[in-house]
């Protein structure tokens, strides 16, 4: 047995990783220096959590994918234009700071709400997928808390696997400690799953499912709603790159066996 | 005054985890620098009383205990109420746990029913003339922020790695019982158990003295032109093994995989450390093959001793950021190394 989902991602847009990021004080809190045009990507995580979202929208007949995403609207334009390509959605957005440093609680909030606002959103079907993790705050807690809002009380994270048995209930495994991953049974919709990185490589674009996207995906960036973020009650008192640079010492004229022992005395002996 | 909650979850004997003792020890500190307010000590599991003895004597004003067979599995939906309950009995302002992914699944959801807050990955804790403050890292462990917050309650998940675990002695706790009210009728995931490799393969071993990073040159053409990906898995595993290693990969190896490539066998996307993987904390660390500027080198952020092993001696994975670069062939340099690490297991 299965039923169609209604399947909500939630992800945002992050600073490409191969760029070099520091950080500005400014008159309202933290960020990054150039925030505004470094390039961005959608969340390395919440990018798995869409890939495997559209894979079992297309496994089960008639479920629809969502995408909700909080992020300054000319930044989330951007990256749709490549992650429109790579999977069938309908887009939710919020124009808001997708800054690491706001708080997750806020951003929940933001985000609780504007999934309430779906009109044909029905509990009994709902699965909602996000990144177990931001590339940007890394804190892992806004899904809990948007799921807390939205009355999901069955939730996994870092989640590498979901599996619909032949009866509807829903086989789920999440990383643990020790590269291990725990077994979970679900009985089914509703659930909150954070991905980790699944199983399902980056798809390929395909440009008619870009255009396809594109036609609600632009009337849904002019109508999104600008979200505030206040952080209120967080101060922060420092923000600081690493000191991490060390004094390498460059060993080239010593012999592989040499090197070997080296390497075993010190393993062994701290030397 | 500050009421500090430390909210451990039992181990399946009933035993309180590592993890568990390091967060003591932080909020320990915490208090100190405090001087004054409450410290608690709330455990939940199926089996407590083992813990509660273990952590009777590590000067806690209140020990609570809940205990049920429901709480044996790690499972949201029974987890958030009973932890819930701790911090409703303790009346904690602040809950400092440690950021197991028991509770990392859990704790933010509990944060948001009492209408606190919460940090995670926290890396320290302290107190300055009563104010308390965490530091954590952000946008993947490049960059450091140390901040304050007015909610309360305020939980604060303190990684694994970060303080040396409390050595106190044990006693006998008479803990004070917490009932959470947890929905029986209404529990609707089942913990079927867990799935990990089998012994001889498991390459990821958190409690091991030395992180073995691997990178993607591991895979790359010889000197001969041929590709041996075949020696380099014999390496890597003999190495593991001998060294009891817990090994790391480069994300661009661990991609090679997902695209169907012959590679190291053994790796899959839990072994990728950086950007996008984890970063482990190990004392030493030992880099081989591996290529990257400085958003791949996150993932051996929280390594001490950092030695690496590359034909290029401007790799960025080490210069800057390794105590010792080696130049030369790993190929080589692993085989040897595991010959004499054989002889010394053998001697």
């Amino acid at each position: 047995m299965s039923c169609a989902y209604q399947i909500v991602v939630c992800g945002s847009v992050v600073p490409d990783p191969l760029q070099t990021l520091e950080p500005l004080n400014g008159p309202s809190g933290p960020g990054l220096r150039n925030e505004g045009l470094l390039p961005a990507v959608l969340d390395p995580w919440a990018s798995h959590a869409l890939y495997e979202a559209a894979n079992l929208a297309r496994k089960t007949p008639s479920s629809k994918v969502w995408l909700v995403s909080l992020g300054p609207r000319a930044k989330l334009q951007q990256v749709m234009m490549t992650v429109a390509q790579k999977a069938p959605f309908e887009l939710l957005a919020l124009d808001g700071s997708a800054g690491g440093f706001t708080d997750s609680a806020e951003t929940a909030a933001l985000l609780a709400d504007a999934i309430r606002s779906i009109p044909t959103l029905d509990q009994s079907r709902l699965l909602l997928f996000g990144g177990w993790e931001s590339a940007s705050r890394g804190a892992g807690a806004t899904l809990q808390m948007l799921g807390e809002q939205l009355g999901i009380t069955d939730q996994f994270q870092g989640v590498d696997e979901l599996t619909v048995n032949p009866d509807g209930s829903l086989e789920i495994l999440e990383r643990v400690e020790g590269g291990k991953h725990q077994v979970s049974c679900c009985a089914g919709p509703p659930a909150l799953l954070g991905w980790a990185t699944g199983n399902l490589p980056e798809p390929r674009n395909n440009p008619q499912v870009g255009m396809l996207n594109m036609r609600t995906v632009m009337p849904a960036l002019q109508r999104a709603k600008p979200a505030r973020l206040a952080s209120d009650g967080l101060t922060y008192s420092i923000v600081s790159l690493p000191k991490q640079s060390r004094e390498t010492r460059i060993v080239k004229d010593k012999t592989p066996d040499d090197i070997a022992r080296e390497i075993v005395d010190w393993l062994r002996n701290g030397k | 005054m500050e009421t500090l909650l430390v909210l451990a979850h039992t181990e399946p004997d009933g035993s309180v985890a590592g993890a568990a003792l390091e967060t003591l020890t932080a909020a320990r500190q915490l208090h100190s620098a405090l001087s004054g307010g409450t410290l608690v000590v709330g455990l939940v599991g199926e089996s407590v009383q083992p813990a509660a003895n273990r952590l009777a004597g590590c000067g806690a004003a209140r020990l609570l205990a809940a205990s049920h067979p429901a709480l044996a599995q790690a499972r949201y939906s029974t987890d958030a109420p009973a932890a819930e309950a701790m911090a409703r009995a303790s009346q904690a302002s602040i809950v400092l746990a440690p950021a197991t992914s028991r509770w990392n699944r859990v704790l933010p959801g509990v944060a948001q029913r009492l209408g606190g807050r919460v940090d995670t990955h926290v890396a320290s804790v302290a107190a300055s003339e009563g104010a308390v403050s965490i530091s954590r890292w952000y946008y993947r462990q490049r960059m450091e922020a140390t901040l304050r917050r007015s909610q309360r309650p305020w939980f604060i998940l303190i990684d694994p790695g970060v303080y040396a675990p409390w050595q106190g002695q044990p006693g006998a706790a008479n803990a004070e019982p917490v009932t959470p009210q947890l929905p029986e009728n209404l529990i609707r995931t089942e913990v079927l158990g867990f799935r990990e490799p089998a012994i001889e393969a498991r390459t990821i071993r958190p409690e091991a003295d030395v992180l073995l990073v691997a990178g993607a040159g591991w895979t790359k053409k010889q000197g001969d032109g041929q590709s041996k990906v075949k020696d380099a898995e014999k390496l890597i595993l003999g190495f593991l093994k001998l060294a009891r290693a817990s090994l790391g990969s480069t994300k661009s190896l661990v991609d090679l995989s997902g695209e169907g490539q012959a590679v190291l066998s053994f790796l899959t996307h839990l072994n990728q450390v950086g950007q996008t993987g984890s970063t482990p904390r190990h004392p030493k660390g030992l880099a081989t093959c591996c290529h990257g500027e400085e958003p791949h080198t996150v993932g051996w952020r929280f390594i001490h001793e950092r030695r690496a092993i590359n034909l290029d001696p401007n790799c960025g994975w080490a210069r800057g950021k390794a105590d010792v670069l080696y130049v030369a062939d790993a190929f080589v340099v692993m085989a040897k190394a595991n010959e004499l690490l054989a002889q010394a297991g053998a001697s």
